[in-house]
């Protein structure tokens, strides 16, 4: 770590390294999913749109669209974990633009979803904290909330093959 | 939903649950199709799209969209049950991805409910693409049953 590297150049790579990371996933940006992001801390943040909801009565959100937000927050979690000591040491580079330099995403091996309230037609935000990460195997937990960081609308966990490599 | 009226034949059951899912945007969005409805199964599928993506190396259907599929079928699966449910919602859902689909091929979720009580109703699910050479993912899930 070097203490005196500008702090423009620190912030440009970790942003375009997570820009990257999700920008390569074409359902990740048909949903609107966007991260913020704090040091290394990571929010998932999904903005509203009507393509989201899945019931159109009360409404409230697709339960679908909620399990595949907690999903995608879980893969980039990890990812962005993973990769963050090359990230920071200069070892990789990701960059939207180039393919191959993308490090290649841990598979789901399964995924359990628990429902715990309706989602209102507003934005939703998750996090994801990495339970496990061993060479081949990763246990992820996700959460979800809307108005209240306390009052969760949803939570999974997943379990993951990592990439050889 | 309002599905399984007695005297309705498996083809109307289909035409409303369609019409019905036609009216949630989201399903609409993935382009579902409800291949066939009744006695607490359902069948829904639905076709590879370029936003579906998940991984644009392999050209895959991303997982998500599986689950959303899953989920959309599990539901309709408790409202054609012959108990006719007023409505239901998703207390849990596991997936368990077995093999990544064919690059470019849609996905067809089967589910049926195979035990319903007076709150919960147990369901099962497989999802299929279409060289159809054995499951893409399975799922269990449990969801309320509203009288």
């Amino acid at each position: 770590m070097d203490r005196n590297e500008p702090l423009d150049r620190v912030k440009n790579r970790r942003d375009s390294a997570l820009r990257a990371l999700v920008s390569g996933v074409p359902y990740m940006t048909w949903l609107g999913v966007q991260f913020d992001r704090r040091g290394d801390e990571l929010t998932a943040v999904l903005p509203f749109d009507q393509k989201l909801i899945g019931n159109p009565v009360l409404p409230a959100i697709h339960g679908g669209v909620t399990a595949a937000f907690l999903e995608m927050t879980a893969i980039v979690e990890l990812s962005w974990s993973t990769m963050w000591e090359d990230l920071e040491s200069g070892r990789i580079s990701p960059d939207a633009d180039v393919p191959d330099s993308l490090p290649r995403l841990p598979k789901t091996i399964d995924f359990t979803i628990d429902y715990l309230l309706s989602g209102l037609p507003r934005d939703v935000y998750a996090r994801g904290r990495v339970v496990r990460s061993g060479r081949r195997y990763a246990s992820v937990h996700v959460e979800a909330w809307q108005d209240n960081r306390s009052k969760l609308i949803a939570q999974a966990t997943a379990h993951f093959l990592m990439p050889r490599g | 939903m309002m599905v399984g009226a007695d005297d309705a034949g498996r083809d109307e059951q289909a035409r409303i649950a369609q019409q019905f899912i036609g009216a949630i945007p989201h399903a609409r969005a993935l382009g579902m199709q409800v291949e066939d409805i009744g006695a607490g199964k359902a069948t829904i599928s639905m076709p590879w799209a370029p936003h579906l993506v998940g991984d644009p190396r392999r050209n895959v259907i991303h997982g998500g969209v599986v689950s959303a599929l899953m989920d959309t079928c599990c539901g309709a699966a408790v409202m054609a049950h012959p108990e006719r449910p007023r409505s239901t919602a998703t207390i849990d859902l596991r997936i368990d991805y077995m093999r990544a689909a064919n690059p470019g091929q849609g996905i067809t979720a089967r589910a049926e409910c195979y035990h319903i009580t007076r709150s919960v109703a147990f369901l099962r699910a497989v999802a299929m693409d279409e060289d159809g050479e054995g499951p893409v993912a399975s799922a269990t899930g449990t969801f309320t049953v509203e009288r």
